[in-house]
């Protein structure tokens, strides 16, 4: 404990620049920035720090209300500090996006802070009351963000969004006061030290009776929210399009990813053996979730709607190989294709928020530049004047769609590689989606960069040196995580290994 | 040491009747001075003291003849409680700064009733806390009558009637107990060990404490409280929802529960599944937090959303209590204090901050004012006070309200449910006000804003900023860390449960 | 018959009548040609010079009482002495608030029927004698009626004087019968001799003449009370008398009234005093049964009288618009909260003493309150509740004093009225009677609780409700001096009860 407390510094300091931010007026994007930068610096030390044998480290533990069990309590290993400089990541771009804010700008810019704050506090934490904390502080700035800042239909779009959170929160909460009742704990590490050996379930059963599938029932509704899964998707589209495009990056980039760490954080580790049981219906979710997801994002006329639902296909792909990974372990290849998989659901956070939120940044760039279009057949032949833009966004959406070199491919590899031989069923009907969502991203590409040039579109502004300076290295990112996964792989896989030795299903 | 914020708070009240009718700047410092006296003796004893046992401060014979002490003593609870009282003393005089009619006689009762209320936190002779419980119900009549708003003196008697009522209960079983235990002494202690028969306990406990419990908000005697609240100025709102229903609860737990631990034990039959007095408390007090959000939820009167959530928060109180377990009674009292920062701090900010410049606490024309814009310090400062009344944690409200929530789980599950249900409520209304007063989109019409122009609604002024500063921070400081508070509580509360409430 | 005992015993009242006699002589010789105000004022300093007088002499009356023929005729020192004390002070009292009136211009007359009042007051306080009673009775009576009729301008003066005199010749009659009956059941005059013959002849059969006798003898003493159903000549007199004479009824008759029963109370208490231990041999007293003679009875009658009076004053005190009509039905709710102490009277003397202290500090709080409602009636010319409207304006410290006034009569701690009510109920308890005291002890304190609701009207007209006329209330200063001594007595000792508690304990025999 005489160490540096990093992680608790590393939370501190975007409360820090929020509070900063609201002071500076119209400065307050470039607070945002350093201090996003500043985070995103940090969070890479701490990647850098995390222990070889994929276990937990950099713990920080102090007692808090001890009569609730509730500690103070922090720890990362690889998957959680591949989380951390994501959101860092993320927050920084949607920083350099958000160009012009047109009122109290400080406000906006002290949120945004604020929510990269709760996003660091939830990947960090490893007691519940304390995630349960960040989870909800998170959810306070994004709504206003979204209520105060948003689109026409703004107010809807974001009461819709807090109620569906906190319904789901409030399922989460239940579940696990029930656990603490029956155990006394509310340690992540040490409830699922109890249910890898199965103690937990017989400590429910003791105290409160055969309700444990009801428990994991309850925890996997919370998450089931936030990622989404079909069918509690709904809020998802309108608060994507009626966000901000900035917020829309870190709701897309960051916050659907808390959801997906918290399947992997809390879920499986301690309900796994009740999972595995629901597998078969959940798997039957995730996978309508792949396909409604993209076939939904055919029909969209709004482009930030198309990339909304892709998003949902997207995350699909990290649902199915989560339930699909959920079988009783019985055999060496079987283990690999866990591994496989649960490699491909990590990669796939980081590269999704990666890519989703560029391709945000972009829509962002050509509703700066139009005034407010968005729409798909609002453009047409941008390649022309334009063609730098047409060039890296090509990349991302190229990205987006799967195509092997680019970052988007690898964890869509993986998770097939791993869940055809636990589940081919499910793993053959979601190529469906990888189909539909090819045939939706060239459609895009078609209708916005090829083609005849409209006549007011002929002097359309290519990127400036300022904006290709922030997307270039985006874009390089993109195609080097591609090329060279191994410098992501390489850190996640021990954590991968040592958290599937470490589950019981 | 503690003693002196009784003495100051009364010596105060004296000097403030005396100052001529134009000196209303004088009397606002003066009354600001004796507040912040009487919190920072508050605070240095309180932290000087942190898991402390009992002490007694003052101990003199008062009417010897009748066994009659003039005892103060104080153990972790009071002094939690001490706290709370001086910070809410504090940020109410902050609040009525603007007051100009009549100023010194408003900080004369307004100390006056402080002055009952430390004393009653205080006290630890029985008569004492008697006299000290009355002495605070005529300031509040007047502070309600002269200075309060909507339906004022319908108000102020609704609610000095009630209270009056509910402390002649407890005189009656005063008077009961003292005749019964044979006239030696009235001193908390002693009544405690006189061990009075089980018949008579059982009486006497639902007496004393529906007589305190009335005062405390709970259903179904709770009428007083809305209408009361939202009739009353300001300041008197903070004090009476933030401090004055918690002496209810005080006297529910050191006095009924206390001197008749007997009275909670079950009855020998059970109607309904209710088998003791304990059964039909904690049964009225989850009643109470349900009712009072669902009705929170279709009030039309910001004002009137408050003081409904302020009853179904005491429910929470009244329902830890019942409990008889460590964890739920820990949780009641911090939710004493939890409530009672939060409470002072939603009516300050609908009062003091909004009402004062809007004339209008209907949410049906809040919506058209866009006050987001316009006061966006109000709007923040209640979204955070809201989301502190809702219990999210991080703030007072979680840790509180989660320990009662365990607490009570073992007393009855399906119960606890239903307490859970009313949390969501709570979340849900409060979440309807927040929306509709300040973050509504509706556009004006020119009809829409006969009250004022369309200009600048008035700084907030430096006892504003003040007072939400320091109530706030008091709610973030506990909900981060609680210890700060569970540290005097549970001791206390331990030896409670030890001295003999089973 | 020894004249110079009974002088001794006497020499308090004597003191009275002459100052009466000299009050009158120098109105009558000296002050023809003064102005209103110089009568007025000498002769209610002449009074009170009497009664200070008086209450010096109160201890050479001497501790054993005057005794004819082996029978107690007028008790003295002890209970009796703080209960002639609490008259003589609250008669001079009364006598200040004289002071700057103009509703008479026989200052003199008025003073000196005060005195004669008062000096009947002291004989009934001290009477154990039937005959004594009935004469002391008498002579404070008659002087109320009088004083009742003073304001020769007022019809409602001499209404309400005459309605008092009617009702009161009446009850006198009742009560003057009810002692023939006893003693025809005794064959003496004497308390003591009649209780005991009473717990022989219960014992032997004779109880419906008991009863008989007992009951009109509540109605009498009743009446004097204020107890319902005895009480319907309250409101009107309080109503029509002039203000300082009103403060004389509320206060000092009432302290010789219950003075007197609880010297009747005593003696039914103490029927078998006495007696000599040959009698009962092996057997003490305490352990008879407690309900032989007229114990019973006695509880019984007084129980239904305190709880009706309860109940009647306070609930008809709510629809009052006078306030002193208010005050007069408050008067008689106040009365049943004492009457409840004077029936559960028990040996060791408690609630005897509780229920002095009770009628002594009430007494002191409603002087108080008619002097107010003096001041502002000279100022408005109307007793009504909106002549108080905005006094905290035009007179902030008659404004203070009401509110200690009226909220030491509602019973808020600290102020007297809160711990002569503890302490009566308190003792009532500790008597240990069963449920039936508790009950009325419970119903005691619900109608307080209803009884603030009144009061409270009067001080939101004075504290809360804007005011029509804002011009300041002028008071004479003597007034305004012993409004502020009673107020500051009022609230010294309900913080420090034990001042007045112990002198009332000590006097205790």
């Amino acid at each position: 404990m005489s160490a540096l407390p990093i992680l608790t510094l590393l939370t501190l300091l975007p409360l820090a620049g929020a509070v900063v931010a609201v002071l500076s007026g119209k400065r307050a994007r470039g607070v945002a920035l350093i201090t996003s930068l500043l985070s995103l610096g940090l969070a890479l030390y701490v990647w850098t720090l995390v222990p070889a044998n994929g276990s937990i480290g950099m713990v920080e533990r102090l007692d808090w209300v001890h009569s609730l069990g509730v500690e103070y309590h922090l720890g990362v290993d690889g998957l959680g500090a591949l989380m951390l400089v994501l959101s860092a990541l993320v927050t920084l771009m949607a920083a350099d996006a958000a160009v012009r804010v047109h009122h109290a700008p400080n406000l906006f810019f002290a949120l945004v802070l604020v929510l990269e704050a709760g996003l660091f506090g939830s990947f960090t934490a490893l007691n519940f009351f304390h995630w349960f904390l960040f989870w909800e502080i998170s959810l306070i700035p994004a709504f206003f963000l979204i209520k105060l800042w948003g689109g026409p239909k703004r107010g809807p779009a974001a009461t819709q969004f807090f109620v569906y959170t906190m319904a789901g929160s409030a399922f989460l909460l239940i579940s696990f006061l029930a656990v603490y009742l029956a155990t006394g704990s509310m340690d992540f590490t040490h409830l699922s030290l109890l249910a890898s050996t199965g103690e937990l379930q017989q400590m429910i059963a003791a105290k409160l009776g055969p309700i444990s599938m009801w428990l994991a029932l309850g925890v996997l509704a919370g998450f089931a929210v936030k990622v989404p899964l079909a069918p509690f998707h709904t809020w998802l589209p309108d608060a994507y399009a009626e966000a901000p495009t900035p917020v829309t990056m870190l709701l897309t980039g960051a916050m659907s990813k808390m959801g997906v760490y918290g399947l992997l954080r809390i879920a499986l580790p301690i309900f796994g053996a009740e999972i595995a049981r629901m597998r078969t219906p959940l798997l039957v979710l995730a996978v309508v979730t792949v396909v409604m997801g993209a076939w939904a994002s055919v029909v969209q006329k709004d482009l930030k709607r198309v990339f909304a639902y892709s998003s949902v296909n997207h995350l699909g792909y990290c649902l199915v190989a989560i339930f699909a990974l959920a079988v009783p372990v019985s055999g060496a290849a079987q283990q690999a294709s866990q591994a496989a998989a649960l490699n491909g659901v990590i990669l796939q956070m980081f590269n999704h928020g990666l890519t989703a939120a560029a391709l945000f940044w972009f829509i962002s760039i050509l509703q700066l530049r139009t005034g407010g279009l968005r729409g798909v057949n609002d453009f047409g032949g941008l390649r022309k004047p334009a063609p730098v833009l047409a060039g890296l966004m090509g990349v991302a959406l190229f990205s987006s769609l799967g195509l092997p070199g680019l970052n988007g491919f690898v964890g869509e590899f993986l998770i097939f590689r791993g869940v055809f031989p636990l589940s081919w069923q499910a793993a053959t009907v979601s190529v469906l989606g990888l189909l539909v969502t090819a045939a939706v991203i060239l459609t895009v590409i078609q209708k916005v960069f090829s083609g005849p040039v409209p006549a007011q579109y002929a002097n359309f502004p290519d990127l400036d040196a300022s904006e290709r300076l922030a997307l270039a290295p985006v874009i390089a990112l993109m195609l080097i995580l591609g090329l060279v996964p191994q410098l992501i792989v390489d850190s996640v896989n021990p954590t991968v290994v040592y958290l599937l030795t470490h589950w019981r299903f | 040491m503690l003693a002196w914020t009784i003495y100051l708070s009364f010596a105060g009240a004296a000097l403030e009747a005396l100052l001529p009718e134009a000196r209303a700047r004088l009397a606002r410092w003066l009354a600001l001075s004796c507040a912040v006296v009487g919190l920072a003796i508050a605070g240095v004893d309180f932290f000087t003291h942190m898991g402390a046992a009992r002490t007694v401060l003052v101990d003199l014979p008062w009417v010897p003849a009748m066994g009659i002490r003039f005892q103060l003593a104080a153990d972790g609870i009071s002094r939690v409680l001490v706290l709370l009282t001086g910070l809410a003393s504090v940020s109410g005089v902050l609040f009525s700064w603007n007051i100009e009619k009549r100023t010194g006689q408003f900080f004369a009762f307004y100390l006056a009733l402080i002055g009952g209320v430390y004393g009653v936190f205080l006290s630890y002779d029985l008569f004492l806390l008697f006299v000290f419980y009355e002495i605070a119900i005529v300031p509040k009549y007047f502070l309600i009558a002269i200075w309060g708003s909507t339906r004022r003196e319908y108000g102020a008697m609704k609610l000095a009637l009630y209270s009056f009522v509910g402390s002649a209960m407890v005189l009656i079983g005063l008077l009961a107990s003292y005749a019964a235990s044979g006239s030696h002494s009235t001193t908390l202690i002693d009544l405690a060990h006189a061990n009075l028969p089980v018949s008579a306990q059982m009486a006497l406990f639902p007496l004393v404490f529906v007589g305190f419990g009335i005062l405390a908000g709970m259903w179904p005697f709770h009428t007083w409280a809305p209408t009361g609240h939202v009739a009353a100025p300001t300041a008197a709102s903070m004090l009476l929802a933030g401090v004055v229903m918690k002496l209810g609860a005080y006297g529910c737990l050191r006095v009924a529960m206390g001197l008749y631990p007997h009275g909670l034990d079950p009855w020998g039959f059970s109607v309904l599944g209710i088998g003791s007095w304990r059964d039909v408390f904690a049964l009225l007090a989850v009643i109470g937090i349900v009712y009072g959000a669902l009705v929170a939820l279709v009030q039309t009167d910001f004002k009137f959303v408050i003081g409904y959530s302020s009853v179904s928060h005491m429910g929470f109180v009244l329902l830890g209590l019942m409990t008889l377990s460590q964890i739920g009674l820990d949780g009641a009292v911090l939710q004493m204090f939890s409530h009672g920062i939060i409470a002072g701090l939603l009516f300050a900010i609908v009062g003091r901050i909004v009402y004062e410049r809007t004339h209008t606490r209907q949410l049906a024309e809040l919506e058209t004012m866009h006050l987001a814009r316009r006061l966006p310090f109000a709007a923040w400062a209640f979204v955070l006070a809201g989301m502190a009344s809702m219990g999210l944690p991080g703030f007072s409200g979680f840790v509180a309200e989660l320990q009662v929530v365990v607490g009570s789980w073992t007393l009855n599950p399906v119960w606890t449910i239903a307490t859970a249900i009313g949390i969501v409520i709570g979340v849900a209304y409060t979440w309807r006000a927040l929306q509709r007063a300040f973050f509504a989109d509706k556009q004006p019409t020119a009809e829409d804003h006969p009250k004022e122009g369309w200009q600048s609604m008035g700084a907030i002024t430096w006892p504003e900023y003040t007072g939400v500063g320091l109530l706030m921070g008091a709610s973030l400081v506990v909900g981060l860390y609680p210890r700060i508070l569970l540290d005097s509580i549970e001791p206390a509360v331990k030896a409670l449960l030890a001295g003999g409430i089973q | 018959m020894n004249l110079a005992d009974l002088f001794q015993v006497t020499l308090p009242e004597t003191a009275l009548e002459i100052a009466a006699l000299v009050v009158l002589i120098v109105d009558l010789g000296l002050l023809r040609k003064a102005a209103l105000s110089t009568r007025v004022a000498v002769a209610a300093l002449l009074g009170v010079l009497g009664t200070v007088v008086a209450l010096c002499l109160l201890p050479c009356a001497g501790s054993m009482g005057y005794s004819y023929g082996g029978e107690l005729l007028l008790s003295a020192g002890g209970f009796t002495a703080v209960a002639e004390a609490g008259i003589l002070l609250l008669s001079l009292l009364t006598l200040l608030l004289f002071i700057g009136t103009s509703f008479t211009r026989h200052a003199a007359e008025y003073v000196a029927v005060i005195l004669m009042a008062a000096a009947g007051g002291l004989i009934v306080a001290s009477a154990q004698d039937l005959l004594i009673i009935f004469v002391g009775l008498e002579l404070l009576s008659l002087g109320l009626y009088v004083l009742t009729a003073f304001n020769k301008h007022s019809e409602r003066s001499s209404e309400s004087a005459l309605k008092y005199y009617l009702f009161g010749g009446m009850s006198a009659a009742f009560l003057l019968f009810g002692f023939s009956y006893l003693y025809g059941i005794a064959g003496s005059t004497n308390l003591h001799q009649i209780m005991r013959a009473a717990f022989f002849a219960s014992a032997s059969d004779g109880v419906p003449l008991l009863y008989a006798a007992l009951v009109l003898v509540v109605v009498g003493l009743g009446f004097k009370v204020a107890a319902v159903p005895f009480h319907l000549w309250v409101p009107d007199a309080y109503e029509g008398a002039p203000a300082p004479a009103a403060a004389f009824i509320a206060s000092a008759s009432k302290v010789a009234s219950f003075a007197l029963l609880v010297s009747v109370g005593t003696a039914t208490l103490h029927a078998l005093d006495g007696l000599g231990t040959s009698f009962f041999i092996g057997v003490h007293a305490e352990t008879l049964p407690k309900y032989l003679g007229l114990q019973m009875p006695w509880i019984q009658i007084l129980s239904v009288l305190a709880a009706a009076s309860m109940v009647v004053g306070n609930l008809a005190a709510l629809a009052q618009t006078s306030v002193r009509r208010l005050l007069a039905y408050s008067a008689i709710a106040h009365a049943g909260y004492m009457l409840l102490g004077i029936a559960y009277m028990d040996m060791s003397g408690h609630t005897a003493q509780a229920a002095l202290y009770y009628v002594l500090t009430y007494g002191l709080t409603t002087i108080g309150a008619f002097g107010v409602v003096q001041v502002v009636e000279t100022a408005t010319g109307s007793d009504k509740l909106d002549a108080f409207l905005g006094l905290h304006k035009r007179n902030p410290l008659l404004a203070a004093v009401l509110l200690i006034l009226f909220l030491s009569l509602a019973g808020i701690p600290p102020l007297v009225g809160f711990w002569a009510k503890f302490n009566l109920f308190a003792a009532v308890l500790a008597v240990g009677a069963g449920p039936v005291p508790f009950a009325l002890v419970a119903l005691a304190i619900a109608m307080s609780a209803v009884s603030l609701f009144y009061y409270l009207q009067v001080l939101k007209r004075a504290y809360v409700l804007p005011a029509a006329d804002e011009s300041p209330i002028k008071a004479h200063p003597v007034t305004m001096l012993v409004l502020v001594a009673i107020a500051a007595a009022v609230v010294v000792s309900g913080c420090l009860p034990t001042i007045l508690q112990n002198w009332i304990v000590q006097g205790h025999v």
